[in-house]
């Protein structure tokens, strides 16, 4: 986990570990829990959060399409995030100049996932199980396992862009 | 006249659900495919290659090409001699209801924009339309909302001219940035009204990618590529794989302008009955 604040802006990165679904009902939710003082459903420290929605997971698969969703729909919550101890987040698409400020604050890591590859993604998840919010149906939190999942480093711990 | 019992509208309804969600168009493929060879930025080549790997696997595994299965919009085109047994719309919804059940889609609609509200039988966006003879021609376009967030539309003065327009247009894709997932697909409408520009524009994502063009849609088309917003915004030759325009008279005191961009997931099926 120390490595990816290494990583600078283009590079390509191959993760492998937990990550956390979350995308607009579930980060309203653990940013309304954060500011009434209430528990988090996961632990945000050291997590990275996958924005995205799977389709219903289809018999015998692990998982449905699991594509990135658009990034700046996020913006407004991620700060606050990272400033709770979040580690990276992933989705497609560019980022305010806060987040990115954030990001190199927190020495956070913004990656972005082949956009609308959301089937070929899923050789990439060996586990998926609802963690949070499951009412939320397809917004539902997910803690996935994935291996070599493929990303490229859009915003680095300096700050750094690949959408200068 | 023709009846149709509503229950045949349901079946074709889901079988056209699962062809779009599965099998990405052959004309996309084909444009993509091209946009492929074309590429010379060596990152925008390998996401152009993930791209089509990606429409392989999901025919192969038979998965959503994408997991954003869109707000289903579905086209009718119906006879003028033929009537149908039951209730069209109910029968078009059941057939979205049940076909993205069947086939693990994801239901992506709340039943209410404002409470966000899931409903357990939500609805598709339906237009109708009239035509001669016996038929039904059923058209589904699943529209991811990625880049139904992009779309806009301008209501130009009269007097506004072909260069403002373009610029509209162009500006819009610019803006659509990477978040909308490019190479893109752009629809434009112009003329009618503000609601019936916007139609034409969804419309127009309907017609087959080919290189029969209109003037300004390859002038555009040009325009936009010259961005170099390039597949997934990082870079290259490939913004957009096409510009379709469609037109239709309208008032001497405006010229409405609606652009609808599609994400290169650009999914469709149709079926006449």
């Amino acid at each position: 986990m120390k490595k990816i604040n290494t990583l600078k802006a283009g590079q390509e990165f191959f993760l492998s570990g937990t990550i956390y679904t979350a995308r607009d009902q579930a980060h309203k939710r653990l940013v309304g829990a954060i500011n009434s003082g209430k528990r988090l459903p996961i632990e945000i420290k050291g997590a990275i959060i996958y924005y995205c929605g799977p389709t219903q997971t289809p018999r015998g698969k692990i998982i449905g399409s699991c594509g990135p969703t658009t990034s700046s729909r996020m913006d407004a919550f991620t700060p606050l995030l990272l400033a709770k101890g979040l580690k990276a987040v992933i989705g497609k698409g560019a980022r305010s100049k806060e987040v990115r400020e954030a990001i190199r604050k927190y020495k956070g890591v913004y990656f972005v996932t082949y956009a609308g590859c959301g089937a070929l993604l899923t050789k990439h998840v060996k586990k998926a199980e609802v963690a949070a919010y499951g009412d939320l149906g397809p917004e539902a939190i997910l803690k996935l396992e994935v291996k070599d999942f493929p990303l490229i480093v859009a915003i680095d711990a300096n700050g750094g862009s690949i959408y200068d | 006249m023709r009846k149709i019992e509503a229950t045949k509208i349901t079946g074709a309804v889901i079988g056209l659900v699962r062809k779009a969600s599965f099998f990405l168009r052959s004309d996309v493929l084909s444009a993509l495919s091209k946009a492929y060879r074309a590429e010379k930025n060596i990152q925008a080549k390998k996401i152009l290659r993930a791209i089509l790997d990606n429409a392989a696997y999901a025919r192969k595994q038979k998965l959503a090409i994408c997991q954003d299965t869109g707000l289903p919009v579905v086209f009718v085109e119906i006879g003028q001699d033929v009537a149908v047994r039951g209730d069209l719309k109910e029968a078009i919804n059941k057939g979205v209801r049940e076909g993205y059940r069947k086939y693990h889609l994801r239901d992506s609609i709340v039943s209410d924009p404002l409470s966000r509200g899931r409903s357990k039988s939500p609805v598709c966006v339906i237009h109708m339309d009239t035509t001669g003879g016996e038929k039904i021609k059923l058209t589904i376009l699943p529209k991811g909302f990625g880049c139904e967030n992009k779309s806009q539309l301008r209501m130009f003065k009269p007097t506004a001219n072909i260069k403002e327009i373009k610029d509209f247009i162009v500006k819009v894709v610019k803006d659509a940035g990477p978040d909308a997932c490019p190479p893109y697909v752009i629809g434009v409408g112009i003329g009618g009204s503000a609601d019936y520009a916007g139609i034409m524009a969804k419309k127009a994502l309907l017609r087959k990618i080919s290189s029969r063009n209109l003037k300004l849609e390859k002038d555009l088309l040009r325009q936009i590529n010259k961005t170099g917003t390039g597949p997934m915004g990082l870079g290259g030759a490939n913004t957009a794989l096409a510009v379709h325009v469609q037109t239709y008279p309208t008032h001497i005191a405006g010229l409405p302008v609606s652009v609808n961009i599609s994400c290169h997931a650009l999914r469709s099926a149709s079926v006449t009955l």
